[in-house]
């Protein structure tokens, strides 16, 4: 086994996702099960943000389709490591499409919160600023502060080049803020929010 | 492979996608999807979105109708397998998608590893509530997919229409 990368600086996941979400403009955001999901709601609830609740692995390829979808409109996947590390091979499939206006942002904690913080494959041998670089993503950034969080977040908004990026945050389990979990409600306010419904 | 009639099957559910205003199209390469992912790749409309398991095509239509495009996937009978899980987010948010599932471990088939799952494939999809239908004669496979196409974007539906191994030829294993 690799050792565990836990003495690395680390930031708390609810400042994490106010300086991603600061000024979002009109930026659509998907979230991956469990924690992201409660840390996008943390800012309130939004039309524009589509909570998955289950679909585990699913998270980046909803980002790509909505991205092909919406050219015209920046589109950020914030999701965790393991739900990343379940659909790994979403990221080459992402590399193959190079969406411009597609980010993904992995909250990696090394640990699987939302069943009893078990060590994920991050945590020791799996890098996955590498995995998305070997993917094509070649705009992939290890960010461990908010200042690198805030240029990513500006970066976004541009619509270049696909993003990733991989925010070390602290293995800690903030008050859990619950958006609606009704799934079609969830689909239609997303379309009537952005015009196509 | 049978000598294809005139015209080709295969260009007239590639004429019902194209009818049906589909946008994106995910596949996993299978041999008997090779003329319509060729189609599919050389249309400016269509976003062709190999994938590396099936499972992604499902996320994938899911964020396609989100931004008001349509979505339809291309695999083979295993890769039905691969989607069960992932069928719970169409499911659960009732998002439309038609799959078109190449049929192997059916008629005349070679190799014993396929049949496992493709023995199987219509009830894994039914066990998710997937409309399946299936097709076994060239003349049924246009009008099959268009109906397929229609109810699940009329109904937010998850549709699939099986084309039988008899229907695209045996895969030859002697080249």
């Amino acid at each position: 086994m690799n050792a565990p990368r836990s003495n690395q600086p680390r930031l708390e996941r609810r400042a994490a996702i106010r300086v991603l979400l600061a000024e979002r403009g009109d930026l659509l955001v998907v979230t991956g099960l469990g924690s992201t999901t409660y840390d996008a709601a943390s800012l309130g609830d939004d039309e524009r943000n589509f909570y998955l609740w289950g679909a585990m692995g699913g998270a980046a390829m909803v980002g790509l389709g909505v991205a092909i979808a919406r050219p015209d409109r920046p589109v950020l996947v914030v999701t965790g490591d393991g739900d990343t590390l379940m659909g790994l091979g979403a990221l080459a499939t992402i590399g193959v499409q190079a969406p411009p206006n597609l980010a993904i942002a992995v909250f990696d904690n090394g640990r699987y919160a939302e069943t009893g913080m078990q060590a994920s494959h991050t945590d020791s041998a799996v890098d996955l600023v590498g995995v998305a670089r070997s993917c094509g993503i070649a705009a992939a950034y290890d960010i461990a502060d908010e200042a690198a969080l805030a240029e990513f977040a500006n970066r976004v908004q541009r619509k270049e080049q696909t993003l990733f990026g991989r925010v070390a945050i602290l293995a800690d389990e903030p008050p859990r803020v619950l958006p609606p979990r009704d799934g079609v409600l969830l689909k239609h306010r997303f379309r009537r929010a952005t015009g196509v419904e | 492979m049978t000598v294809p009639s005139s015209p080709d099957w295969r260009d007239e559910v590639f004429a019902a996608l194209k009818a049906a205003e589909i946008r994106q199209v995910g596949y996993v390469p299978d041999a008997g999807h090779a003329r319509l992912i060729e189609r599919v790749q050389a249309a400016p409309q269509i976003r062709a979105v190999p994938l590396t398991t099936e499972e992604e095509g499902i996320a994938l239509a899911a964020g396609a109708w989100l931004g008001g495009q349509r979505a339809a996937l291309l695999m083979q009978s295993s890769g039905v397998g691969n989607c069960i899980n992932m069928l719970s987010l169409a499911k659960a948010c009732r998002f439309p998608l038609t799959m078109l599932v190449t049929m192997r471990g059916e008629w005349a088939e070679f190799n014993p590893w396929q049949v496992a799952m493709g023995s199987k494939t219509q009830a894994a999809l039914e066990l998710m509530d997937v409309l399946v239908y299936r097709v076994e004669a060239e003349n049924d496979a246009a009008p099959t997919v268009a109906a397929a196409l229609d109810i699940a974007f009329n109904g937010g539906l998850v549709t699939a229409v099986l084309l039988a191994q008899r229907l695209i030829g045996a895969k030859r294993w002697v080249k």
